[in-house]
């Protein structure tokens, strides 16, 4: 019943794609802090040396310097895990980079618990809620490998500061290759009428099979990809509260200040329907990631039982 | 005056037009911070002759177009001497005088710490230790661009407290960046007390040797050695340089100077009176 799909690298698509972009975007310019082999950016840093720096781990001065080059005409792609990306120079990324709105490109891997083994200190499960919370900030989560190449194309194409979070994981591949990524545009992948599944990253494809074990039962599940966490396509999201009347919002991510508290804002204030969240309610544990989903209610399952539970809440 | 300036080419003011035009930009910084009711006297002072050698006679800049891409690039790390800033770039043409008087009021482009909305500042401040990095990334999109620019960054001495100071120290010197000069307004003083209560720094020389710096020392208020030693930093330049400026919190007017309660505070009525006599 549920899908079988093809399992990709994110993290490696994003350093395939930034090598495609080398010569489109002159300015183009790397900067790691001594993960460059695990956020694949060492493909870039071997191949256009004069055009990367390390500054090994230490993220203020990675995000400062970044600042640095973004305010002289250069477009720095900076990358490293989500956990030393965002926690770390958040106060860098506040001052230097939302504030005066600098051109920076924050792509970060190794989020959430799909980060697995390395355990909670590993485990960004915070990066979306700090980063949401940074005005100037546009905002990607990508599904998939396929949404990651458009994603780091359009973030490296439009001005402004730029965060993507990718994981460490393989994930699901959910889309096809002649998808059109739009930005700040959530993406209906199955039409439905009784509740909503909002989703976002690797949380898309387990909301597809959620779907297909509604359908099973007789309920007919919409399923949205928000990739674009910020902004947000408010539209899409309430016009899903109005047409299916009940909402079930899906992220591997803290439950604070990611995707489910994003669309409690939209709905609440435009129009209240029962909502559930599926996401993460703590800190988890060192294990491999498809345990830590199970053990963390992150499954098809659960957005099943969440939906049921939101179509039973309409009035 | 016998200067004057060409865009891009710098001035060529003499030493004692230079030190008049400090007297003048002191009045500025106490009249300034007394119309606003706040912001940052001790370092405003400290800071004014270092500001006044790069402005007046050291960097090229175009005041008409801040953005000139070939400009020499200053980057004010300790971005709560705004005042002094303030009062250097107003005299160098990059907004009027008057504008002085909106310093921390509503709708005004002079903001509380330098932010780049003012035209002629570079980088966002406000929270310490980050202009040392920024001054890297603009040093590294020189090389990139193939442009000869020099990037100065002014750290206050208490700032070098700061971890991020001695990451981006660390990678100045590893990525070989010697069109950049890091100069501490070395006053002593931090926002509480005396630096040396507060973390001690020296021996502060060496760290900066230690990092990979080429570190030179000067009198931070004697324009002849300022003007000097900035020179110097332009000439055969094989790592970064770093300049430790000594300087005296609050100089030039007398209550006010190595006085930590000057440090962000402003002048009430009375003192207002005193210290533009004592700057007369």
């Amino acid at each position: 019943m549920v899908a079988q799909r093809k399992m990709a690298s994110t993290r490696q698509t994003y350093g395939e794609t930034l090598l495609e972009m080398a010569d489109s975007f002159p300015d183009l310019v790397v900067l790691g802090g001594d993960l460059n082999v695990s956020v694949f950016t060492h493909l870039w840093r071997d191949k256009y040396p004069e055009r990367f720096f390390d500054f090994g781990p230490a993220e203020q001065n990675l995000v400062g310097v970044g600042a640095g080059l973004a305010a002289s005409g250069k477009v720095p792609f900076v990358s490293t895990f989500s956990v030393f990306g965002v926690g770390r120079p958040f106060d860098q990324l506040r001052v230097l980079v939302s504030q005066p709105g600098l051109n920076f490109k924050l792509v970060c891997t190794h989020a959430g618990i799909l980060t697995g083994e390395d355990g909670m200190s590993a485990h960004g499960i915070e990066d979306l809620s700090l980063i949401c919370s940074l005005p100037s900030f546009t905002v990607i989560s990508p599904a998939d490998t396929v949404e990651t190449v458009q994603a780091v194309k359009t973030a490296a194409s439009e001005d402004g500061p730029f965060y993507i979070r990718l994981s460490r994981a393989a994930t699901p591949v959910v889309h096809d290759d002649d998808y059109e990524f739009e930005l700040g545009k959530a993406e209906l992948m199955r039409e439905g009428e009784d509740v909503t599944i909002v989703a976002t990253g690797v949380m898309v494809s387990v909301s597809l099979d959620a779907a297909e074990m509604l359908e099973a039962q007789g309920l007919q599940a919409r399923v949205l990809n928000v990739h674009t966490l910020k902004p947000v396509d408010e539209e899409a999201i309430i016009a899903a509260a109005r047409e299916t009347g009940a909402v079930v919002s899906a992220e591997e991510h803290y439950f604070h200040g990611g995707l489910g508290s994003i669309v409690a804002q939209v709905i609440g204030g435009n129009h209240p329907v029962p909502l559930e969240m599926v996401a993460l309610q703590g800190y988890s544990e060192s294990a491999k990631a498809e345990e830590l989903m199970v053990k963390c209610g992150l499954t098809a399952e659960k957005v099943k039982e969440a939906a049921l539970k939101a179509v039973s809440r309409k009035q | 005056m016998s200067g004057g300036s060409a865009p891009g080419t710098g001035h060529t003011y003499s030493v004692p037009e230079l030190q008049n035009i400090a007297k003048e930009l002191r009045r500025d910084i106490i009249q300034t911070i007394y119309t606003a009711g706040s912001g940052h006297p001790g370092g405003s002072l400290s800071e004014l002759e270092i500001l006044i050698a790069l402005y007046f006679r050291v960097m090229r800049y175009d005041p008409k177009n801040p953005g000139w891409p070939d400009r020499d690039r200053f980057v004010l790390s300790k971005g709560h001497a705004s005042p002094g800033f303030y009062a250097v770039l107003s005299r160098a043409g990059f907004f009027p005088r008057e504008e002085l008087s909106t310093y921390r009021q509503l709708n005004s482009r002079i903001q509380g710490h330098a932010h780049p909305m003012t035209p002629g500042v570079e980088m966002n401040s406000g929270s310490l230790g980050m202009g040392l990095s920024f001054a890297l990334g603009c040093a590294l999109a020189a090389r990139l661009d193939k442009k000869d620019y020099m990037v100065y960054a002014l750290l206050g001495d208490g700032e070098c407290d700061e971890g991020e100071i001695w990451e981006a120290a660390m990678s100045a010197a590893h990525h070989k960046a010697t069109n950049l000069v890091a100069i501490v307004d070395r006053n002593r003083i931090q926002n509480d007390r005396f630096t040396d209560d507060v973390m001690a720094l020296d021996p502060l020389d060496r760290k900066w040797r230690d990092f990979g710096w080429r570190v030179m020392e000067t009198d931070g208020h004697d324009l002849d050695q300022l003007l000097a030693t900035l020179e110097k930093a332009r000439t055969r330049r094989t790592r970064p340089t770093a300049i430790i400026a000594h300087t005296v919190k609050g100089k030039g007017v007398s209550f006010m100077e190595n006085n930590p309660g000057f440090h962000g505070r402003a002048p009430n009525a009375e003192e207002f009176q005193k210290a533009m006599e004592e700057l007369a």
